[in-house]
């Protein structure tokens, strides 16, 4: 395996006396798209400001492209870009003069420039806004931009704070085409997402929870710590199909879709006959029985489910 | 440091004054509107102030002073009186403002060269004109007084150069109108400057962290050094604009002299502009938020400018402690430089006790400035 | 209008001076039903559900809840419905008992009936033995069943929910839909908005929103095989560049895109596809390890029917 284009250690930050990222570990070798998911308060965004060099660890090790972050922070923020949640470029200057604002500040060169930025803003569909002002641009757009001005300086480890929350689909769909396209010229990807279904585009997993570790793998390695398999049930009424399945054998969850009935069964083999013969002798109407794919936030809710309680951070 | 980022950054601030109508206003409209207002509003020249006079001796020398009095146009000399109380009692009648009481010995201590004083009674329910009155006075007997002094030099055969007094206030000595407009506006060009540097520069951090700016910013190679000049030079550069803008208005439209030299000017006014964008520049990074900058700035630039600096409240007229006070205030060097180019005719050499204070403090903002900002959230 | 319907929106429009937050939306949610406006940030959600419950007036159209016209009746309106917000208002300096009399209060809930509404909202937030703790420090899931419980102390016939579990972890989220989906049992008339692709397969039906626009509407499985024009192929091939780039030029591929390790291709049919795909690949050097036929994700349906009409401008 050759050296990891990202290696955290242990990595400990604290706020207000509680641990807000608890000891994380993980590699990303060169040319991986890690994904950090969690919900909120998890601890994406700051592990993604600690490997920024924007924000002080209190303890562990982080080294991005061969550099101590955590020793030298500015040493790091040539050969990597960084692109925080919120929308973190300059709404009254238009796409071009943040593009040259970036473009400088990273000493690229102007001719260089011009042809990247030319390249990147094909590829988002954004041409024609070159002289725009940026705060005039969609959601979606921002975003794109966002990205164009943290790829300018062809940066060798990209790490984007949930660039697609709230982002339309089609939008969500062209970042992640750049991203791959990225990807397959050796860049590096961290990145954040709150969106379980998004996961699954990413080579690896990090998968945080209130600040800690819970999983790193892929997803399929992720996907196989889930005991059983997920069955669906389609029916107009899955909240009575639920009632009547409640203490089935080998019935490890059950939840209520819109128009299916999601069970987690121990051996699918068995349990799908006894299950249809249960919901035939309580004469309820289903529409077959099928197995799913397990989703990523099956998983998570499934660990999370085996953590103590968590009410409220002072019980 | 790296002069293409610092440009780059320079640049994209310049572009965010220009199309910001709030920076704008600030930069280019409030020094105008203030130079404008100051200048009109300066107009506290009060004049034939009523005097009272009682006269103890009666002499030629007496009489010399009174003369000089009555051909003020500030004073009229309204009734002379024999005796204390009925000048007591006049003030107390708002009949006159000042009493003017020439002791008995007045021509015999002058003649023996010895101190003398006139007591001059003001009436200061009306702080502001008993200060004008009692400016006016004083330099009416400073005046003579001086010629009193050339004339004893000249009998004792000394030489009127080696011993032509020093010291004396600008104000009297090189504003002979007596105008408080010539006094006041090239004052007013530092409390321009201190408002409209003050301001801005307390605006550019505060807006990137307000904005969500900051935190990309932070994430590039740009150092703290740079995002400091970067930030700051074109706010030099604006100032300077306008403390030109406010020259060409104080020389073209008020008719203040300009005696001194450009050079002078320029020097002191970037002195002084390093030394309000450094403090700007401190707060925002200290307040994050545009307000509480905003409101933080002008409290440590305008009002020590406007109280403490001599801009319009002479120096030498305050009380022993705070006179203190001012030596501390940086803008009193700025103010003094100024009037000392205006009126003065003063050159940079004249003022290397004042360019001198005012790198000291320029050195020491500048460091703390450097230090202030953190690349880290 | 049948009794049949809880809300009945008809041609309802809100501008915002030149600004179309909301363009001619049509729909009917039926008594007991969960119903779903799933859309991005910004295409009209929000500033529908606001008009439902009556916080903005509509520029044009009609909105009747419960068979009261929200323009006309808004009081009678608002004694039915419940509303929850996306930022949760609760009061977090409050204690957890405090925020639900609080609203109790507003609602106009007294004596036994109180008691037993606080006693069941407690019960169904999982909040029991936690009446003294401050709201500020639950962590959210907490909050957001204890926002649940104060909308509904008043026993709405219709839930209003706005995004109502942005950020918050996937149990507690799971948690949630099973109450939505309880009280939904129980007869409650349930309106979502969401801008989770994944979390809106728990709604019966759906309206799929866009830059203000109804793009289509039905159940998550109705939206699912309807929007895509072929069938739905995973290939999992190496390298994967190279397998796209062949992938994209072969007849019969409509699109193609790199999902993880793997590739997503839309193609006329599957059969042939997976019949003909292999050895284009393997003519080329690529290998390919797996290629079978997958369902097509509410996202993919999304994108289906958004993107043809999806314009890349800027908001007005």
């Amino acid at each position: 395996m050759t050296q990891a284009m990202v290696q955290v250690d242990g990595l400990i930050r604290r706020y207000a006396g509680r641990a807000v990222i608890e000891n994380l570990s993980f590699a990303v070798q060169p040319g991986e798209i890690l994904g950090l998911v969690g919900p909120d308060g998890a601890g994406k965004t700051t592990t993604l400001r600690i490997l920024a060099g924007v924000l002080p660890a209190d303890s562990g090790g982080a080294r991005v492209a061969a550099q101590d972050v955590l020793h030298d922070p500015e040493a790091v923020k040539s050969v990597i870009s960084y692109m925080p949640q919120h929308f973190g470029l300059y709404e009254d200057l238009t796409v071009d003069e943040n593009i040259r604002f970036y473009a400088e500040l990273f000493e690229v060169a102007a001719a260089a420039r011009e042809q990247r930025a030319r390249e990147l803003l094909a590829a988002c569909g954004m041409t024609p806004f070159r002289r725009r002002l940026a705060g005039q641009l969609s959601g979606g757009m921002k975003r794109k931009l966002g990205l164009v001005c943290a790829l300018i300086h062809s940066p060798q480890v990209l790490l984007l704070d949930e660039p697609t929350t709230g982002v339309d689909p089609v939008s969500r769909r062209e970042l992640w085409g750049i991203l791959y396209s990225l990807v397959f010229g050796g860049v590096t990807v961290l990145i954040s997402t709150a969106y379980f279904d998004e996961a699954e585009r990413c080579h690896r997993l990090l998968l945080l929870h209130r600040g800690r570790q819970l999983f790193w793998g892929t997803p399929a390695e992720l996907k196989g710590m889930l005991p059983g398999a997920v069955l669906s049930i389609a029916s107009t009424d899955p909240e009575r199909l639920r009632a009547a399945l409640a203490g089935a054998d080998g019935l490890l969850s059950a939840m209520a879709m819109g128009d299916a009935l999601h069970v987690v069964v121990n051996e699918p083999a068995r349990r799908i006959p006894e299950l249809r013969t249960r919901l035939e002798a309580a004469h309820l109407a289903f529409d077959g029985i099928t197995t799913v794919a397990a989703t990523v936030e099956d998983v998570f809710a499934y660990m999370v489910s085996r953590e103590p309680d968590q009410r409220g951070r002072r019980p | 440091m790296n002069w293409r980022r610092t440009a780059a950054i320079g640049r994209k601030e310049f572009i965010q004054v220009r199309r910001d109508s709030r920076s704008l206003l600030i930069a280019v409209l409030l020094p105008l509107i203030q130079i404008l207002m100051l200048g009109y509003g300066a107009r506290l020249d009060a004049d034939h102030i009523p005097v009272y006079v009682f006269d103890q001796e009666g002499s030629q020398d007496s009489q010399a002073l009174l003369k000089r009095f009555q051909a003020s146009r500030y004073f009229d000399v309204i009734q002379v009186v024999d005796n204390y109380p009925a000048i007591t009692r006049a003030i107390d009648a708002d009949r006159c403002k000042l009493g003017l009481v020439i002791p008995w010995d007045f021509s015999e201590r002058l003649n023996d060269a010895h101190r003398t004083a006139v007591q001059a009674l003001i009436d200061g329910t009306d702080d502001n004109s008993a200060q004008l009155a009692e400016g006016y006075a004083q330099a009416v007997v400073e005046g003579y007084s001086n010629d009193v002094q050339l004339k004893w030099f000249a009998i004792h055969g000394m030489s009127q150069q080696a011993v032509a007094p020093l010291a004396v206030d600008y104000r009297t000595w090189f504003n002979e109108e007596l105008e408080s407009k010539n006094f006041i506006i090239p004052g007013a060009i530092a409390l321009v400057m201190a408002l409209m540097g003050a301001l801005l520069s307390s605006l550019t951090i505060a807006r990137e962290w307000e904005r969500g700016t900051m935190e990309q910013l932070i994430a590039t190679p740009a150092t703290a050094m740079e995002i400091m000049t970067g930030k700051l030079v074109p706010y030099l550069v604006i100032g300077l604009f306008d403390a030109a803008l406010c020259t060409v208005f104080a020389v073209g439209w008020f008719n203040t002299p300009f005696r001194g030299s450009v050079t002078a000017l320029f020097v002191t006014t970037v002195m002084f502009l390093i030394v309000i964008l450094g403090i700007g520049y401190m707060i925002s990074v200290a307040t994050k938020s545009q307000l509480g900058a905003s409101q933080y700035a002008l409290l440590v630039t305008l009002l020590p400018t406007s109280l403490l600096s001599g801009f319009a409240f002479p120096i030498d007229q305050m009380p022993g402690p705070i006179r203190a006070i001012t030596y501390v205030v940086y803008s009193r060097y700025y103010v003094t430089a100024l009037k000392a180019i205006f009126l003065a005719g003063a050159g940079t050499r004249d003022l290397i006790p004042e360019i001198s204070a005012m790198a000291v403090y320029a050195v020491v903002i500048g460091f703390f400035a450097t230090r202030a900002f953190r690349k880290s959230l | 209008m049948s009794e049949a319907f809880s809300i009945v929106v008809d041609e309802l429009v809100k501008r915002f001076r030149r600004f179309t937050a909301v363009n001619r939306i049509s729909f009917s949610v039926a008594r007991g039903e969960i119903f779903g406006l799933l859309g991005p940030n910004g295409s009209g959600k929000s500033t529908t559900i606001r008009m439902l419950c009556g916080l903005l007036t509509p520029t044009a159209g009609r909105v009747s809840v419960v068979g009261f016209d929200v323009a006309r009746d808004p009081e009678e309106v608002r004694q039915h419905i419940g509303y929850m917000s996306q930022k949760f208002s609760l009061y977090n300096d409050l204690r957890v008992v405090e925020n639900l009399e609080f609203f109790a209060g507003l609602y106009g809930v007294k004596g036994a009936q109180l008691t037993e509404r606080i006693a069941w909202a407690l019960e169904m937030a999982g909040l029991n033995g936690g009446e003294e703790l401050i709201t500020g420090d639950l962590a959210g899931g907490w909050k957001q069943r204890l926002a649940l419980g104060c909308a509904v102390m008043h026993r709405p016939r219709v839930l209003l929910l706005d995004e109502p579990t942005a950020g918050v972890d996937p149990l507690s989220r799971r948690l949630f839909w099973e109450l939505i989906h309880q009280m939904s049992a129980d007869g409650v008339t349930v309106l979502v908005t969401t801008h989770y692709m994944d979390e809106a397969e728990y709604c019966n039906r759906l309206a799929l929103i866009e830059a203000g626009r109804l793009v289509a509407t039905g159940s998550p499985s109705e939206l699912k095989r309807g929007a895509i024009r072929g069938d739905l192929l995973l290939v999992e091939c190496a390298p994967l560049g190279r397998g796209l780039e062949i992938i994209k030029r072969q007849p019969g591929v409509l699109d193609a895109a790199v999902f993880g390790a793997a590739l997503h291709v839309v193609v006329g049919a599957a059969d042939r596809a997976r019949a003909e795909l292999p050895a284009a690949l393997a003519s080329a050097g690529v290998a390919t390890s797996r290629i079978e036929p997958i369902a097509p994700s509410l996202e993919d349906a999304f994108v289906a029917l958004a993107g043809k009409r999806h314009d890349l401008g800027a908001t007005q």
